[in-house]
């Protein structure tokens, strides 16, 4: 209540418990972003996004144009791929993807043919406002669009307008707070008008009352320019652009909420629960321009950092594009002795090698010299309890105990301890003096218990089968004897008409 | 002193002050071998909560109206038995009924409720401090709620152990019983807070 | 003398019937159906029916566990989770399983070589391959839990084991790559426990 009214005099809360506030480093920060020429050949991985996998649409050797579908969503968690440029499709198979198991998913490989020719099938709505909000929602499930913060959730689910959870605040989430990653705060800068036109969209599609536009306050030109922007609204807009002080994870979205309004969202439940709705800036961007221009998502902004980058820079990258490519555009063209990072330094995931493409979910491409990492492999040393990974935890959860019953899969206590509402964002690990792996193992712990689950249910399935199988069997067996009965039954008139011998019942 | 003064003192020396597992050493086979997980610490709680208040309260009775009028104190130890004897047969029944797996959880430990010296020392020493029977009552009570607190703390201390990096050579029943040690030292610092 | 001895034996035995009845009267009231401690046991068991334990299927071992009569150390494709659940339902020591667990199966059949005999469709406890006599038969790998029951019967021996493949969406993180991340395993391992 405090926090609220604090927000109301304009002065910007403290916010969620615990937090970190490491160097930021953002050395990008004012290098304006650059558009990533075409490379020779580009490779679309069928999944993108959190759900299911897309199946391919075109064949080997079909000509596509920028912009067409060439793969569909399956089921509902979906959305679907879009060709990042015209060219030709030249093969289907499996290709490594930024996940940390080094596994690999199919992809379509597509060479581009230099035209960038548009696919124009889909119609630009400058007209939104007069436009069914399931049409408006239906166009940016089909233009491909996912949390482009990194998370690459569906958008178009979260977009809806539910009469039991009507959605009072859209928030847009300018925060930003991983270090190095700069690419919202040159959306924020140079397309504010575009980003702002987006919100009003999303505020439209779900019929939100406010608007908030929240930025750490280590942006003072994004914040400048979103107030600008706002400023040459009508009035009529309840929008506001709201700074937030810098800390570690302010952009993770439960936080961001419960800094912002107050209200803590529920373990297990989303924000649309406390009438909350977070949007990243890339997707509302993304949103603008599939809806006013009906272009899907076939590119987006990455930034490239890292001491190991000659020319760091944020650069507009087609979907598909090699790693390889990109870092040969900012300098990096050696890769031994250097540590490839996807994403920010605190969740992105270690890249084995540049030869992965760029996905929608790329919001960094960071190259560090080795020594920059605390060795490779450093001495994991007992637990001293000090107590600093508990405060500086944002969900207030008690690391070193979930770490413990983690190592030991103690899978029940470490469920009891709330292993499920760790966002994994490393604050933890970051203060830990000992130097254990914190995070690493709640992850271990998450996936033991995702796999004793898909084994129970698996058990359960296979005694559901046997069970059928004995009950077939059973009834095989009954139909068998009741035929032999009935036989029996019309052979005995003549047989004992001719001989005493007794009935015998049948015996199975 | 208010009759509600005199409850609340007995009740305190009995979970506290003289807490029967930790100052008196009764009960402890049960404190060791069923404080492994909470749950059937609890569960082993509730049932020697239930044996020793019924049976402090029906050991009373049988002392003031069975044994002294007719003369019969040398047959204490016996009727006092019997009675442990039966309410442990019929909390058994019951936890069997009720939770199997509780049940086999607390294993032999759930009939040996019965040679537990501190249901038996309740009964006794409830006859020997000639309480009255509001005052046995709730010693009888005390002295459970005691155990249970103890037993539950102990089984929250052993499930944190499971997993802490103990050294080789206390491995198993040696930190067990350093822990309880140190415990009882704990309860310690109670002595003297209630004159009983 | 003995009046007071008369009373002792009244006041004893009397005592002793109000106790009995009591009791008896709480046997009825308390009495179970069924096993449910055989229930929770057979939910734990990954039901490959697949004979390993020396009991024809996981229902009859876990009616055995349940009854004390086997130990908790027989069911192989459980592994060692299965056996530290068993031991915890049941109270006991956990002990080191029979064999070493391996890693999941498979069987594949290789359908050049197959005679159509289904006679392994017979044998199979989960109905996961299909076929008819004169036909390939096949493997449902997705329903297949490994028990290797269908090799024996095959005349033509056209049955392979095959690791189950790993899917990416099942891909789960291991331990971190300390020395200290191992301790928990071997602490399990060794059963030193009290």
């Amino acid at each position: 209540m405090i926090k609220q009214f604090l927000n109301k005099l304009g002065i910007s809360p403290s916010g969620f418990a615990g937090g970190i506030h490491p160097d930021m480093r953002k050395w990008t920060e004012q290098s304006p972003i650059q558009t990533c020429p075409l490379p020779s050949l580009l490779v679309i991985p069928m999944k993108q996004h959190i759900g299911h996998i897309c199946s391919p649409l075109v064949g080997i050797g079909e000509r596509v144009l920028r912009g067409q579908k060439i793969a569909k969503a399956e089921g509902y968690l979906s959305v679907p791929v879009h060709a990042p440029t015209s060219g030709t499709v030249i093969k289907i198979e499996e290709h490594a993807i930024p996940h940390p198991s080094g596994m690999g998913l199919q992809s379509i490989f597509i060479e581009p043919d230099g035209l960038d020719e548009r696919d124009t099938s889909l119609a630009p709505m400058p007209d939104w406002q007069a436009q069914d909000v399931g049409a408006l929602r239906e166009r940016v499930r089909m233009c491909g669009i996912a949390g482009l913060g990194g998370a690459t959730f569906p958008t178009f689910i979260k977009l809806v307008h539910d009469q039991k959870n009507p959605i009072e605040t859209v928030i847009l989430n300018g925060i930003e707070c991983e270090p190095f990653l700069t690419n919202d705060h040159r959306l924020m800068v140079e397309h504010q008008d575009e980003v702002l036109h987006g919100m009003r969209i999303i505020m439209h599609m779900v019929h939100a009352q406010h608007g908030i536009i929240a930025i750490e306050d280590n942006k003072p030109d994004a914040i400048a320019a979103m107030q600008h922007a706002v400023n040459a609204l009508d009035g009529t807009h309840n929008i506001r652009v709201l700074a937030m002080p810098t800390r570690y994870p302010q952009g993770s979205e439960k936080q961001l909420i419960e800094a912002i309004t107050g209200k803590q969202v529920p373990a297990g439940k989303l924000p649309m629960h406390v009438g909350v709705l977070c949007q990243n800036i890339a997707t509302t961007r993304a949103i603008y321009e599939a809806v006013t221009l009906g272009y899907p998502l076939t590119e987006r902004v990455v930034t490239i950092s890292g001491d190991a980058v000659p020319e760091r820079g944020n650069m507009r990258v087609r979907l598909g594009t090699s790693m390889r490519f990109v870092y040969e555009q900012c300098g990096l063209t050696d890769f031994s002795g250097i540590q490839l990072l996807h994403g920010g330094p605190m969740m992105g995931e270690r890249l084995r090698h540049p030869d992965i493409p760029v996905v929608k979910s790329s919001t960094g491409l960071l190259a560090l010299q080795q020594e920059l990492f605390k060795e490779a492999h450093p001495v994991e040393e007992p637990c001293i309890r000090c107590g600093h990974c508990s405060q500086a935890c944002p969900i207030q959860l008690t690391p070193n105990l979930l770490a413990d019953y983690s190592r030991n899969e103690q899978l029940e206590k470490a469920q009891d301890y709330h292993l499920f509402d760790c966002i994994e964002c490393g604050a933890c690990s970051y203060v830990c003096p000992s130097h254990i792996p914190l995070v690493h193992y709640f992850r271990f712990a998450k996936g033991q218990v995702a796999q004793v689950r898909r084994e129970q249910q698996f058990a359960e399935a296979s005694r559901q089968r046997s069970a059928l199988r004995e009950a077939r069997i059973a009834r095989e067996k009954e139909e068998k004897a009741a035929k032999r009965r009935k036989v029996r039954a019309k052979q005995t008139p003549v047989a004992s008409a001719d001989d005493a011998t007794p009935q015998t019942s049948v015996k199975d | 002193m208010s009759a509600f003064g005199d409850f609340a003192i007995i009740l305190l020396s009995a979970v506290l002050v003289n807490n029967y597992v930790l100052t008196k050493f009764l009960g402890i086979c049960p404190f060791l071998g069923v404080s492994g997980k909470t749950e059937t610490a609890i569960g082993m709680s509730f049932a020697v909560m239930f044996v020793m208040t019924l049976a402090s309260t029906a050991s009373w009775l049988v002392q003031q109206y069975i044994l002294i009028p007719l003369d019969l104190l040398y047959l204490q130890t016996v009727f006092f038995i019997l009675i442990i004897a039966t309410l442990v047969q019929f909390i058994e029944m019951m936890i069997h009924k009720v939770s199997p797996v509780l049940y086999q959880g607390l294993g032999i430990y759930l009939p040996l409720i019965t040679t537990n010296c501190a249901v038996l020392g309740v009964a006794l020493l409830n006859v020997q401090q000639d309480n009255n029977f509001i005052s046995s009552a709730l010693y009888g009570f005390g002295a459970a709620l005691g155990f249970a607190l103890v037993l539950v703390l102990f089984s929250g201390l052993r499930e944190r152990m499971e997993g802490a990096p103990v050294p080789t050579a206390f491995k198993g029943s040696a930190v067990t019983l350093i822990t309880a040690g140190m415990m009882s030292l704990a309860f310690l610092g109670f002595s003297g807070l209630v004159k009983v | 003398m003995f009046e007071s001895l008369m009373y002792a034996m009244a006041a004893l035995g009397g005592f002793a019937l109000i106790a009995g009845l009591i009791l008896a009267v709480a046997s009825k009231k308390f009495h179970i159906e069924g096993d449910p401690l055989s229930d929770k046991i057979d939910a734990l068991l990954p039901q490959t029916q697949c004979g390993q334990c020396g009991y024809p299927g996981c229902r009859p071992y876990a009616d055995a566990v349940a009854a004390h009569a086997a130990d908790v150390n027989h069911c192989v494709p459980g592994g060692e989770r299965t056996m530290q659940a068993i031991a915890d339902i049941m109270g006991v020591e956990p002990k080191t399983l029979d064999e070493e667990e391996s890693a999941p199966m498979v069987a594949f059949i290789r359908e050049d070589e197959c005679i159509g005999c289904t006679l392994c469709i017979k044998a199979c406890p989960v109905d996961a391959i299909i076929g008819a006599p004169k036909q390939y038969h096949t493997v449902i790998a997705d329903h297949c839990t490994g028990c290797v029951l269908c090799l024996e019967p095959c005349p033509v021996d056209c049955i392979d084991m095959i690791s189950k493949p790993e899917l990416i969406e099942h891909w789960s993180w291991p331990l971190p790559d300390t020395e200290r991340a191992h301790t928990g395993l071997e602490r399990r391992e060794s059963h030193q426990h009290d």
